[in-house]
C-alpha cells in the first residue's frame, strides 16, 4: 500500500504540471466509464417486445440489449437452419478449446498440430453435413462468427506453412526457385485483398471451363489464403535474415541437411524472432475476413448488418457493432496477450 | 579406407572472394593422427583454408580429398564429409534454442540415425569428457564462454569424427577460461585425434603440434615441426610474426 503511495506520488503527482495532467485525465476517465456504464447497464433495458418499446422503455439513454436477445442468435449464425443451431455453436466451442490448448506449452509438439487438423477436419464435417445423419448445409448457409473463424482460422493456418516455403524460397540458392518465389510475393504484395476476393469469386468462374464451378466460400478461402501467404512470408523472411550466419555454419558442420537444418535449427529461432510481426498479421488477417462481405459471403458484419434493418427492430446499430465489436475484440486482445506471454516463457532461460 | 593414405589432402587450391585472392596455391598434406597447428597474421586465408576443407566455403581451383573422399558440388560427398569432420568456431555456435544435451544429441539421431537413448548415453559420456556433465540441462545462454566452448567440442565429437578443425577456439574467451578450453583439446590431441587448428595460443602448439604451418596473405609460406618453427623459421615474414606474438 505504501509502495502504491509512493509510486502514485512520484508519477503522477511529480509536478504542478503532471499533477494538473493527471487530474484532467483522471476527470476524463471517470466521466466516459459513468457515461458508458449508465448508457450500457443502469439505463439499459434488457427484455421488450419490440424496437419502439424498448427504446420508450429506456427513455432514449440506454442500450437496449433486448434487441440482442431477438437478433443475437441470427448475428452469430446467419442463416445456418434454425433447429440445426448446435452444430455452428459446437465449431465455436471446438475452435476456442484449441486455442486455450495451444495456451499450454506442455501440450505442444507433433500432436497438437494433429489435433488442429483434426479439429479442422471435424468442424468442416460439422458445418457440411451430409455424414452421419447429420443433414447437408450447403455453404451459402453458412455464416456469422463460425464462417469468420473458419475464413480466419483455416485461412492462416494454411497460409503459414506456405509462407514458409515461400521465404525459404525467396533465400534459396536455385535461381528458378528464388525467381518464382519473388515475383509471387511481389505480386500479391501489389494487389489489395479485395482485388484478390474479387478476382476469385468474379473473374475466376470465367476462366473455368463451362460447367465446372468452384464453391465460393472455397475460391474466398483460397484467395485469402494466399494473399496472407505472402505477407506473413516477408514477415517469415525478415525472422530468416536476422539468424547469424554461425548458426548456419554450426548446422553445415554437424552434416545436417538442408530441411533438417531448417527444421531444427533455424526455423524455430527464426520464428521466435518474427513472433510480434506473425501476430500483428495474425491479428490483421482475422479482422480483414470481413472484405468478404464484399463478395457476398455472410460473415459477422454481414449478419449484424442485416439483423438491424428488421423493421420491429430498426436502428439498433450502437447495440448490434457493440455486440460483434466485442466478439472481434476478444480474440485479438487474445492473440496479443498470447503472444506476449509467449515471448516470455520462450526467452526464459535463454540469452 | 588405406590407413597409410593421408587423411586430408589439398593440392593446389584456390579461393577467390570476388576479386580478392583469399588462397593462393595452397597444398597442404595431413595424416592420420597427426596434430597441425595453423598460424598466421590475420586475414592471412588461415581460417578461410579451414573452412574449405568441410566446405563451410567453396573452393575454386584445386582438389581438397578428405579420408580419399574429394570435394565437389555433389551434395552426398559433401554430407559424408561433414559427418566425418568436426568443427569448432570461435564464436562457439551452439544452438541457443536447445538444452546443452540436446545441443548434442542433435546429429547423432538426426544424421546417424542413432536411437535417442542411446545417443543421450554417448552425449552425456563426452560431457564428463569435457568434464561438464552437470550442465546437461541447462541452456547455453546460462554458460560461461569456456563451458560454451567445451560443450562445443562434445558436440563436434559425439559425431566420432576422424578429423577436428579448430577455428580460433579460444580468440572470443576471456583469459581464465582459456586453460579449461586447451586442456581438453591437449586431452583429445594425446588420445590421437587428427587435429587441425589455427590458434595463437603458441603455448599449446609447442605441447601438441606435430607440425606448425604458417600462413601469410593466402599462401602457406611455411610448414615445419615446431622446434624448429620456434627457434629458427625459415622466412622473414615468419621470424616477424614470432617476433610480434612472442614479445608481449
Amino acid at each position: 500500500m505504501g509502495e502504491a503511495l509512493r509510486w502514485t506520488r512520484v508519477n503522477l503527482f511529480g509536478s504542478v504540471p503532471s499533477a494538473l495532467v493527471t487530474l484532467i485525465a483522471a476527470y476524463l476517465v471517470v466521466r466516459g466509464l459513468w457515461g458508458f456504464a449508465g448508457w450500457a447497464l443502469v439505463h439499459a433495458v434488457w427484455h421488450a417486445s419490440n424496437g419502439r418499446a424498448c427504446i420508450a422503455a429506456s427513455g432514449g439513454d440506454g442500450a437496449c440489449w433486448a434487441f440482442l436477445g431477438v437478433w443475437g442468435r441470427f448475428i452469430l449464425f446467419g442463416r445456418y437452419p434454425y433447429e440445426q443451431d448446435w452444430r455452428p455453436l459446437l465449431v465455436i466451442v471446438v475452435f476456442v478449446a484449441l486455442l486455450l490448448a495451444s495456451c499450454d506449452r506442455r501440450l505442444w509438439g507433433r500432436w497438437l498440430a494433429l489435433l488442429w487438423l483434426a479439429g479442422i477436419a471435424a468442424n468442416l464435417v460439422l458445418m457440411l453435413g451430409g455424414v452421419f445423419g447429420l443433414a447437408f448445409v450447403p455453404t451459402d448457409f453458412w455464416s456469422g462468427l463460425p464462417l469468420t473463424l473458419i475464413l480466419a482460422i483455416v485461412g492462416l493456418a494454411a497460409a503459414f506453412p506456405l509462407a514458409i516455403l515461400l521465404a525459404l524460397g525467396r533465400r534459396s540458392e536455385l535461381p528458378a526457385v528464388r525467381a518464382l518465389s519473388v515475383a509471387y510475393i511481389e505480386l500479391i504484395r501489389g494487389v489489395p485483398l479485395i482485388t484478390v476476393l474479387f478476382m476469385a469469386s468474379v473473374m475466376l468462374p470465367l476462366f473455368l471451363p463451362e460447367g465446372t464451378t468452384i464453391d465460393k466460400l472455397l475460391r474466398a478461402q483460397a484467395g485469402f489464403i494466399l494473399f496472407y501467404a505472402a505477407y506473413l512470408a516477408e514477415v517469415v523472411r525478415g525472422g530468416l535474415q536476422a539468424m547469424p550466419a554461425g548458426q548456419y555454419e554450426a548446422a553445415d558442420a554437424l552434416g545436417l541437411g538442408y530441411w533438417r537444418k531448417m527444421r531444427l535449427i533455424i526455423l524455430p529461432q527464426a520464428l521466435q524472432i518474427s513472433i510480434p510481426a506473425l501476430v500483428n498479421i495474425f491479428i490483421a488477417g482475422f479482422k480483414d475476413t470481413t472484405l468478404v462481405t464484399i463478395i457476398g459471403l455472410f460473415d459477422l458484419i454481414s449478419t449484424a448488418s442485416n439483423a438491424i434493418t428488421d423493421p420491429s427492430w430498426r436502428g439498433f446499430y450502437i447495440e448490434a457493432y457493440s455486440f460483434i465489436g466485442a466478439i472481434y475484440f476478444g480474440f485479438c486482445f487474445f492473440m496479443s496477450r498470447y503472444s506476449g506471454a509467449l515471448e516470455a516463457s520462450l526467452r526464459r532461460g535463454r540469452r | 579406407m588405406n590407413d597409410q593414405a593421408p587423411m586430408i589432402e589439398l593440392r593446389h587450391v584456390h579461393k577467390w572472394y570476388g576479386t580478392y585472392h583469399a588462397l593462393k596455391d595452397v597444398s597442404l598434406t595431413v595424416n592420420r593422427g597427426e596434430r597441425v597447428v595453423v598460424c598466421g597474421p590475420s586475414g592471412s586465408g588461415k581460417s578461410t583454408m579451414i573452412r574449405c576443407i568441410n566446405r563451410l566455403e567453396p573452393h575454386e581451383e584445386g582438389q581438397i580429398v578428405v579420408d580419399g573422399i574429394e570435394l565437389t558440388d555433389d551434395a552426398r560427398q559433401i554430407a559424408a564429409i561433414r559427418a566425418e569432420v568436426g568443427m569448432v568456431f570461435q564464436q562457439f555456435n551452439l544452438f541457443p534454442h536447445l538444452t546443452v544435451l540436446e545441443n548434442l544429441v542433435l546429429a547423432p539421431v538426426w544424421v546417424r540415425r542413432m536411437k535417442r537413448a542411446e545417443a543421450e548415453e554417448l552425449a552425456m559420456h563426452f560431457l564428463e569428457r569435457v568434464r561438464i556433465p552437470e550442465q546437461a540441462q541447462k541452456y547455453p545462454g546460462e554458460l560461461s564462454g569456456g563451458q560454451q566452448q567445451r560443450v562445443a567440442i562434445a558436440r563436434a565429437l559425439t559425431m566420432r569424427p576422424q578429423v577436428m578443425l579448430f577455428d580460433e577456439p579460444t580468440s572470443a574467451l576471456d583469459p581464465e577460461m582459456i586453460k579449461e578450453v586447451l586442456d581438453v583439446m591437449v586431452e583429445l590431441a594425446k588420445d590421437g585425434m587428427t587435429m587441425i587448428c589455427v590458434t595463437h595460443e603458441m603455448g599449446f602448439a609447442r605441447t601438441v603440434a606435430d607440425a606448425m604451418v604458417f600462413m601469410d596473405a593466402g599462401e602457406i609460406v611455411e610448414r615445419a615441426p615446431p622446434e624448429k618453427f620456434f627457434a629458427a623459421p625459415e622466412s622473414e615474414r615468419a621470424r616477424q610474426f614470432l617476433s610480434r606474438i612472442l614479445s608481449h
